[in-house]
């Protein structure tokens, strides 16, 4: 067994790979390992895989239904006998909303990270790519979302289109791409005028060849660093949707709302509205802490620290 | 400008100086901008789900009545006329009535804005004064606890909700200790017991010398403000520390080292003087954003800034209102851009 | 001839993850009033040790010796504020690109009047007629001008001449220069190392000169060490360079294209291992 592990290993260290495969497992292997000596990068993986966990096995682990409410039963403290972690004012139990919500989080956040990166990588790319005109029209639109203050163009929007999850969803993404289109562009303009760029221009490549299959790889480690440390920023912005009542709608366990009802009892009931706020700071900061570490693996220029 | 006298006979194609250029350029970039964020919030308008005509007459009105309010409104010209008699009234400082208040919005805003520009900016004060020297000390003891304390105090800012750490304020201070004032700006016993000039009540407080209550609103916007100054400090300190780790790493700080001078002087004379310019943008963005995270610190203490006015006419929708905010916000948003574009060209000798 | 500096076993260290990396490694060597080069290719550790003088290496690099005397001072057992007046006043640098040691948003004369006050007690207005002279002594004309432009105004040639005049202008006794001309136009490279040939002769200074380029280095200094992988390999009179021993310095010679001995082909440099690990030859006067 340790014999294979270590061919496995050396041959995922070998300095001269034999084939593309090779040569990108062993590029993949190496940031593991770097990243694997980053403490702090480990624990914030560690807590999104166990947040993972969470929302997949919420139906087991969670010990009632989060739905149900107990009026006699309402605003009990922490430790009381069956629900650790108190129930609300309905009586509902506070810790298995939180574990129900997880799943909201992690919805809101990929449903995000599907639309905005890519939005923003099409525009990016197209307009650092063609250059003029549609460069000066893209990027002036850019501009013009990037003018908005986020939080505020996210509330007009949900005002406009009405509460709800998806919506919320729709209005942090329209505000989220602009900064990866701007970053798109930038590394478009570096890349367009490099020579191995010239040289498959010569051997007849066309500019959808050339943006999809030489383009976008290149872009894609940047991307990733950006997207990881924006999660944290997703996961605020849609908690505070949530909060003022404009993101996910009750009974739905949703954190930023249950802050939202904890807060009418927080001299009187403090934990109601304190679990939830720790789970939100837990979670983003783990993205953080990722987003970090992977920085230093896949853009070393940027990092700072 | 006296230039505006010459004979243009005598000057036949004068060509235009290059900063006038530059100028124009820049004054046209402006108003695009500012063209396409009227637009956006025309559209956010139009594609609500309530009728504006309804929303103005109520629902009980007849058939003519709502005849001649769609009319009135202009509703029945195309879009693009629409949209242009929507900048003109913006242009004039008219976003229309709220419904919430029966007032102009304008008037609205120039009423609850002072208390978030007076919120926002004791929490930029905040901000610079602990963040600019965290993220110098961080950069040139690189590692060290300092290094990793401001490390930890970034971390937190980008990663704590704004309106739960608020709560968990208000709650320890406010609630458990005792120490400060509860929401809003003002103890009850202090309501217009001054005049109100600036529309800011520590300014107009102390214009009128009436010092109790000066020290009453200060126990009120201690901890919004700190709060708010705390995410300032988070997003400062982080850049003024990477702006400075870039140029203790060059070679000009070398020199000024082989020229004898003491570390310090190294650091605030020379790398800290590049970095000035930076931290101006830096600084202007982070003003815009303590605008905008006013909104949902402002709902917690009960502010009645312009973050909570636009939320309140969310909640009952008041289009006008929430629209003539975001325009509002979302022009000072350009306005503090262009001032550090500004700066940039004035301070940095190379831009010139 | 007296001697300026004496260097004893100079290591240069660098704490890795994976280990310890000597970049110099236990040179010794010393420096009169005359023009000593060092040469080597890039990571032989010339520059280090320029630096290593100056005691200006970064963390977490470590600079360990049995001294560095400078006219029978240890420089090593100076505190930081002794060493600060070491260092600009006593020994100077000049550096590779203007475009980059010349801090961008201050104006050229109030760069060279800070290097002027910091070691003299002198007013600004005579700081400033200093800094004019000294930068007429680097043939700049149009001084006043020079004074009051950024570096960005400033042409490479010009720029290093502004870098001399600044580090000239507290009078020191040494001046290293780390590859001054590699960073400039051929045209002016010439211009630049005239006019610091000139003051450093002038002054009676002791030139440390650090550079690739050995055919410049033979016809501008007096004294050549040869650096490889850390250590000096060879120690020669420029003049009697050609003479050379060592298969590095010939190897490095015969990599050279000449006029008077044209071949098709070029020599490529052979390392022999053994280089390495050859004890370091001594650079004393």
């Amino acid at each position: 067994m340790t014999t294979e592990t270590q061919t496995l290993r050396d041959w995922l260290l070998s300095e001269t790979p034999t084939s593309r495969r090779h040569a990108r497992l062993a590029a993949f292997y190496k940031g593991w390992l770097t990243l694997r000596a980053n403490h702090m990068a480990m624990i914030g993986l560690a807590i999104i895989a166990l947040l993972l966990g969470t929302a997949l096995f919420a139906p087991w682990l969670a010990p009632h239904d989060p739905f149900v409410q107990d009026l006699a039963f309402r605003l009990q403290p922490l430790g009381t006998e069956g629900h650790v972690l108190g129930t609300d004012s309905l009586g509902r139990d506070i810790l298995s909303r939180m574990i129900y919500g997880s799943r909201i989080t992690l919805y809101i956040v990929a449903l995000v990270v599907m639309i905005a990166p890519i939005a923003g990588l099409l525009v990016g790319t197209i307009a650092g790519y063609a250059g003029g005109w549609t460069d000066i029209v893209l990027m002036r639109i850019t501009d013009i979302f990037l003018a908005f203050p986020r939080l505020i163009l996210a509330l007009a929007f949900v005002a406009a289109l009405g509460a709800g999850i998806e919506n919320a969803v729709l209005a942090i993404a329209l505000t989220a791409w602009p900064p990866y289109a701007r970053m798109a562009r930038a590394e478009t303009l570096t890349i367009r005028s490099s020579d191995y760029i010239s040289a498959i221009r010569l051997q007849g490549a066309g500019p959808m060849r050339i943006i999809t299959k030489h383009i976008w790889p290149l872009c894609i480690s940047s991307l990733i660093v950006r997207v990881t440390l924006d999660m944290a920023g997703i996961i605020l912005a849609a908690a505070g949707l949530g909060f003022l009542g404009l993101g996910a709608q009750p009974p739905s366990p949703e954190w930023g709302a249950m802050i939202s009802e904890g807060r009418r009892f927080i001299l009187d009931y403090w934990w109601i509205a304190t679990m939830p706020g720790l789970a939100i700071f837990t979670v983003s900061l783990a993205f953080n802490l990722l987003g970090d570490g992977l920085r230093d693996v896949l853009d070393p220029k940027d990092s700072s620290s | 400008m006296a230039s505006t006298h010459y004979t243009p006979k005598r000057q036949p194609r004068l060509p235009l100086p290059s900063w006038l250029k530059g100028t124009l350029v820049t004054l046209a970039s402006i108003s695009v901008t500012m063209l396409g964020l009227l637009f956006v919030t025309f559209f956010i308008g139009r594609v609500m789900p309530i009728d504006p005509v309804l929303a103005v007459i109520g629902e009980r009105a007849t058939q003519d009545q709502y005849h001649a309010a769609y009319l009135e409104l202009g509703l029945d010209r195309s879009l693009a006329v629409q949209f242009a008699y929507y900048v003109w009234d913006v242009l004039h400082g008219d976003f229309g009535m709220s419904l919430l208040t029966a007032r102009p919005v304008s008037q609205d805003i120039a009423r609850v804005f002072p208390a978030t520009m007076e919120l926002a900016t004791i929490g930029i004060i905040f901000g610079i004064v602990l963040g600019v020297p965290l993220g110098v000390i961080a950069a040139v003891r690189r590692g060290s606890w300092i290094d990793q304390i401001a490390r930890v105090v970034a971390l937190v800012g980008y990663s704590m909700p704004i309106f739960w750490l608020g709560l968990m304020g208000l709650l320890l201070f406010y609630g458990i200790l005792g120490w400060v004032g509860g929401p809003g700006r003002q103890g009850i016993f202090f309501e217009d017991t001054f005049p109100s000039i600036t529309g800011m009540i520590l300014v107009d407080a102390a214009l009128a010398r009436d010092w109790p209550a000066f020290k009453d609103a200060f126990s009120h916007i201690v901890l919004p403000a700190s709060l708010l100054g705390y995410y300032s400090l988070a997003y400062i300190s982080r850049m003024t520390r990477s702006f400075m780790l870039e140029q203790l790493s060059a070679e000009y700080v070398t020199t000024a080292r082989v020229k004898g001078m003491s570390e310090w002087a190294v650091v605030w004379n020379h790398a800290f003087r590049n970095i000035r310019v930076q931290l101006i943008t830096v600084i202007a963005l982070s003003y815009a954003g303590l605008l905008e995270g006013s909104v949902l610190t402002e709902i917690i203490f009960s502010w009645p800034g312009i973050g909570n006015y636009i939320t309140t006419a969310l909640l009952s929708a008041d289009m006008n209102a929430v629209l003539g905010g975001t325009v509002v916000v979302g022009l000072i948003f350009v306005c503090l851009n262009i001032f550090s574009d500004l700066l940039y060209k004035i301070f940095d000798p190379r831009s010139k | 001839m007296t001697t300026l500096l004496d260097v004893e076993n100079l290591w240069v260290r660098f704490p890795s993850r994976t280990g310890v990396f000597d970049a110099v490694r236990g040179i010794s060597f010393s420096l009169g009033r005359e023009r000593l080069g060092i040469v080597g290719e890039s990571g032989s550790g010339k520059s280090l040790t320029g630096r290593a003088i100056l005691r200006l290496i970064h963390k977490p690099g470590i600079v360990e010796a049995d001294h560095i005397k400078l006219h029978g001072d240890n420089l090593l057992a100076k505190s930081e504020r002794e060493m600060r007046a070491v260092r600009g006043e006593k020994i100077s640098m000049v550096m590779q690109d203007p475009k980059f040691s010349l801090n961008p948003v201050m104006r050229v004369g109030d760069q060279i009047i800070e290097a002027y006050r910091l070691h003299a007690k002198a007013s600004k207005a005579e700081a400033y007629r200093k800094s004019v002279e000294m930068l007429e002594a680097v043939s700049i004309r149009d001084a006043d001008r020079v004074m009051k432009a950024y570096p960005h105004e400033m042409s490479g040639g010009m720029g290093q001449r502004i870098m001399i005049a600044m580090m000239l202008i507290p009078n020191p006794e040494i001046l290293i220069a780390d590859e001054p001309t590699s960073a400039l136009d051929v045209s002016v490279q010439g211009q630049v190392l005239s006019i610091m040939d000139k003051l450093v002769k002038e002054r009676g200074m002791g030139l440390i000169f650090i550079s690739h380029d050995l055919n410049l280095v033979s016809q501008f200094c007096d004294r050549v060490l040869i650096m490889y992988a850390g250590r000096i390999v060879e120690v020669c009179d420029a003049a009697k360079l050609h003479e050379a021993k060592h298969p590095y310095t010939r190897g490095l010679l015969g990599s050279l294209p000449r006029f008077d001995e044209p071949r098709d082909r070029l020599q490529v440099l052979t390392r022999d291992p053994a280089w390495r690990e050859a004890p370091s030859v001594e650079g004393r006067l």
